[in-house]
C-alpha cells in the first residue's frame, strides 16, 4: 500500500484516529488506520461489533458525532474531509462518495414513495434538472439495481427487504459518485437475496468503476466480492491482503476465528464442531496490555502483553500485527 | 465435541406436526396459506434444523408448534397425543417445550434485570416447589446461567440487557428457557444478530446442552451453515411446504430439489455447486402457484431439463404431494422422481 498516488485513489485513510468524549473518559474507537480504495476496487473491512468499523465508515463523509475528535487524514477524492468548507463537503457528499447504511429497513422514510427519495439528492446537487429528467433520472436508476420503473410510486413498506436495499443502493449512486460505502449491505438478508444483492454490487463496479467500500462481520461475504481485505481489532488494522487469501489462509488468529466461524458444508471435520471464539471484545476505554487480542487468543504468550504488535508485512501486500506470525 | 447420539427413528417422535396448514386472511379478503401441508417430527434429544427464506413459513411453523398459533388444518401432538390449547394444556407444553426468540436484544424487556427475566418463569411455573433438589428461586436462577455459558452468574443478576453484549443477551435468553428443564428447545435465528466469533459459542451451547441433559433443538434459520455444524436432520421449506427433507448429509451434500440446490450454491464458500442465484423472491402465499409451487423460479424449468425428461407440464400443472415426516432422504420434484426411478 505504499507510494500510492493520492489522486488516483477515490479513498485514502492515513493513520486515521478516532476518539470519543465520553462521560468515564475517552473512549478511542479507531486507532491509527491505514486504507486505500482506488476506483474500480471492491474492498472489504471485517471486524466484529465495536471494532470501530462504523466509526470509520462515519469519518469518511464527516458524519461523526461532535464528542468525536478525528486525527490522521481522510481523503475522499484527493480532499481532507475532516478540514474541507461545510460548501465543498456538501458538494462531495452523494455526488463525491455516499454511503448505504445499515438496515435498509430504518433508513427510509416510512411516508414518502421511494422515487421522491431517490430524486431527493438528484434535485439538491442538479438544481438545474428538469422535473421530467430528475424522473427519467430515477427510473433509469431503479432498473439499474433491477426494480422494475414502476416501482418509483410504492412506499417503502411495498417493498421486501431485498428490494428496500435495491433503493438504498440506488439511491447511493443517484449523484453518480466514485466512491460507494456500503455497510453491512446483506446482513439483515436471505442467502439468496444476499446472493442478488453481492451480483448486482459486482455488476455495479465492473459498469461504472466505481470504487466500492464493504463492510461486514461475515469473511466469506468479503472473500465473495472483494479485490482486498481489511480485518479490524478493537480499532486497529490487524491483517489486509487479497481477499481469497486472508479468507482461505488466514494469518491473524482473529482471522482465523472470523474465518472459520462459518463452516465449510460438507467439511467432515466442521459436523457438530462450531468453531467460535471466547469472551467478548475489549472495552476499547480499558484496552488489555500489549496486544488487544491476546486475553482472547488460543496462541498467546507471555511477550504478547509486552506491547501492541506493529503490522508488519509477512508477504507482498499482506501486514499482519501479531508477533507469532511467521514463528515455526 | 459430542458426536450423534442414537436416536431411535421408530419411537413415537417426541413433538410432531402432522399435515399443519395454517392460514391467514388478509386485509383485502385473500387467504394466505403460510403452512400447507407441513410433516414434521423431532424425536427425543434430536438436532431439526427447518431452512428456508423468508416467507417460506419457518416462523409459523416454529410459533404453530409451540402453540402460539393455532393451525387451520392437521394437528401436532405431544408424546402421540394432540395439543390441547386450554391454558393448562398450554402451560403443560410450554414447561416441556421452550421457544427462544429470534433478537434477543427485543425479546428480553429493558427494565427487567437479568434475575428478573429468568426468574419469570421459573414463577410462572411453580419450579421452586418442583425442584427435585430443593432449590430456592436464587440457586435455580444461577444454575440456568451457569449452564447457559454465564459465569459467574450471580455477577449479572442485577445487570440489565443494554449492559450486555450480543452473546450475553443472547445467553439470557437460553438461560430462561433452560431454567424450565424443558426437553425440547425452539430456536427462531439464534446466531442470525450476532458475530461470527459468537456465532460458534452459541452453537457449541446447543450441541452441550443436547450431550449433558438430552434436549432436543429445532432450529429454525436461513444459515445452512448453522444446519451442516449441528443438526443431524434438515426440512427445507418453501412457500408453505417441505420440499426436501433427509438427514444433513444427505441434504447437503448431495441435495437433490433445485430449490436446495440453488440455496446451497449460493452460499460463498460452496464450490461443488455453480452458483444458482434464483430471481425474485418467494410469491405471496395468497396466490400459491400451480402445480410446483417453485416452478416459477425453477431453473431446471427454465434451461429445459424439465422439458428433457418430459415433466414439465406436470411441474407447472401437477401438484406435489406432501412428503412424510422423519425417515429417507425424500423430495417433492417432479424432474427428481423420473430421475430417481
Amino acid at each position: 500500500m505504499n507510494g500510492v498516488d493520492a489522486v488516483s485513489a477515490v479513498l485514502d485513510l492515513r493513520d486515521v484516529t478516532v476518539t470519543y468524549r465520553t462521560a468515564e473518559g475517552p473512549l478511542p474507537a479507531v486507532r491509527g488506520v491505514d486504507l486505500t480504495v482506488r476506483p474500480g476496487e471492491v474492498v472489504g473491512l471485517a471486524g466484529e461489533s465495536g471494532c470501530g468499523k462504523s466509526t470509520l465508515v462515519g469519518t469518511v463523509l464527516r458524519l461523526q458525532p461532535a464528542s468525536a475528535t478525528v486525527e490522521g487524514e481522510v481523503l475522499v477524492l484527493g480532499q481532507d474531509v475532516q478540514s474541507i468548507s461545510w460548501g465543498k463537503l456538501r458538494a462531495l457528499r452523494w455526488a463525491g462518495a455516499s454511503i448505504v447504511f445499515q438496515g435498509a429497513l430504518h433508513s427510509l422514510n416510512p411516508v414518502q414513495r421511494i422515487g421522491a427519495q431517490i430524486a431527493e439528492p438528484i434535485r439538491l446537487h442538479e438544481p438545474e434538472l428538469s422535473r421530467q429528467a430528475v424522473d427519467v433520472r430515477v427510473e433509469e436508476l431503479l432498473e439499474q439495481v433491477g426494480l422494475a420503473a414502476s416501482r418509483k410510486r410504492s412506499y417503502p413498506h411495498q417493498l421486501s427487504g431485498g428490494q428496500r436495499q435495491r433503493v438504498m443502493i440506488a439511491m447511493a449512486l443517484a449523484c453518480r459518485p466514485q466512491l460507494v460505502v456500503a455497510d453491512e449491505p446483506t446482513t439483515a438478508l436471505d442467502v439468496m437475496v444476499q446472493a442478488q444483492i453481492l451480483d448486482l454490487l459486482k455488476d455495479l463496479v465492473r459498469d461504472l468503476g466505481v470504487g466500492l467500500l464493504i463492510i461486514s462481520h461475515d469473511l466469506s461475504v468479503l472473500a465473495d466480492i472483494c479485490d482486498r481485505v481489511v480485518v479490524m481489532y478493537a480499532g486497529r488494522i490487524v491483517e489486509s491482503g487479497r481477499a481469497n487469501e486472508v479468507f482461505t489462509d488466514p494469518l491473524h488468529p482473529y482471522t482465523k476465528a472470523l474465518s472459520g466461524a462459518f463452516p465449510r458444508i460438507g467439511d467432515p471435520a466442521a459436523r457438530y464442531a462450531p468453531a467460535g471464539l471466547a469472551g467478548d471484545p475489549p472495552d476499547p476505554r480499558d484496552l488489555p496490555p500489549g496486544c488487544s487480542f491476546a486475553p482472547r487468543c488460543p496462541l498467546a504468550v507471555p511477550e504478547c502483553t509486552v506491547a501492541e504488535p506493529p503490522l508488519v508485512e509477512v508477504g507482498p501486500g499482506r501486514p499482519v500485527a501479531c508477533i507469532r506470525v511467521g514463528e515455526s | 465435541m459430542s458426536a450423534q447420539p442414537a436416536v431411535d427413528a421408530g419411537a413415537t417422535p417426541f413433538l410432531e406436526a402432522r399435515d399443519l396448514s395454517v392460514e391467514f386472511v388478509t386485509r383485502s379478503g385473500d387467504v394466505a396459506r403460510a403452512l400447507d401441508g407441513v410433516h414434521v417430527s423431532v424425536q427425543r434429544g434430536e438436532i431439526l434444523a427447518v431452512v428456508g427464506e423468508s416467507g417460506s413459513g419457518k416462523t409459523t411453523l416454529a410459533r404453530t408448534l409451540i402453540g402460539l398459533q393455532r393451525p387451520s388444518a392437521g394437528e401436532v401432538l405431544l408424546e402421540g397425543a394432540p395439543l390441547s390449547y386450554s391454558q393448562k394444556g398450554l402451560r403443560g407444553l410450554r414447561s416441556r417445550v421452550q421457544m427462544v426468540l429470534q433478537d434477543a436484544a427485543g425479546s428480553l424487556n429493558p427494565r427487567q434485570t437479568v434475575y428478573e427475566s429468568v426468574a419469570e418463569g421459573i414463577r410462572l411455573h411453580r419450579r421452586v416447589a418442583r425442584d427435585p433438589e430443593n432449590r430456592s428461586e436464587a440457586e435455580l436462577v444461577a444454575a440456568a446461567l451457569a449452564e447457559a455459558g454465564l459465569r459467574p452468574p450471580e455477577r449479572l443478576f442485577l445487570r440489565y440487557p443494554h449492559e450486555l453484549s450480543g452473546g450475553q443477551k443472547q445467553r439470557v435468553l437460553i438461560a430462561g428457557a433452560l431454567a424450565l428443564r424443558p426437553e425440547l428447545i425452539l430456536a427462531d435465528e439464534p446466531v442470525s444478530s450476532l458475530d461470527a466469533s459468537i456465532r460458534g459459542e452459541i452453537l457449541a451451547l446447543l450441541l452441550k446442552l443436547r450431550s449433558d441433559l438430552g434436549m432436543g433443538v429445532v432450529v429454525v434459520t436461513h444459515d445452512l451453515g448453522l444446519a451442516w455444524n449441528i443438526a443431524d436432520r434438515i426440512a427445507v421449506m418453501y412457500l408453505g411446504r417441505v420440499v426436501e427433507c433427509g438427514t444433513t448429509e444427505e441434504v447437503l451434500s448431495r441435495p437433490r430439489h433445485p430449490y436446495t440446490q440453488a440455496l446451497l450454491s449460493v452460499v460463498p464458500e460452496i464450490d461443488f455447486l455453480e452458483p444458482v442465484v434464483l430471481h425474485g423472491e418467494i410469491p405471496d402465499p395468497s396466490r400459491i402457484p400451480a402445480g410446483c409451487r417453485f416452478h416459477p423460479r425453477c431453473p431446471q424449468l427454465a434451461s429445459g431439463a424439465a422439458a428433457t425428461a418430459g415433466v414439465a407440464d406436470d411441474c407447472v400443472g401437477t401438484p406435489l404431494p406432501v412428503l412424510p415426516a422423519g425417515g429417507d432422504h425424500r423430495v417433492a420434484c417432479h424432474l427428481d422422481a423420473v430421475r430417481t426411478t
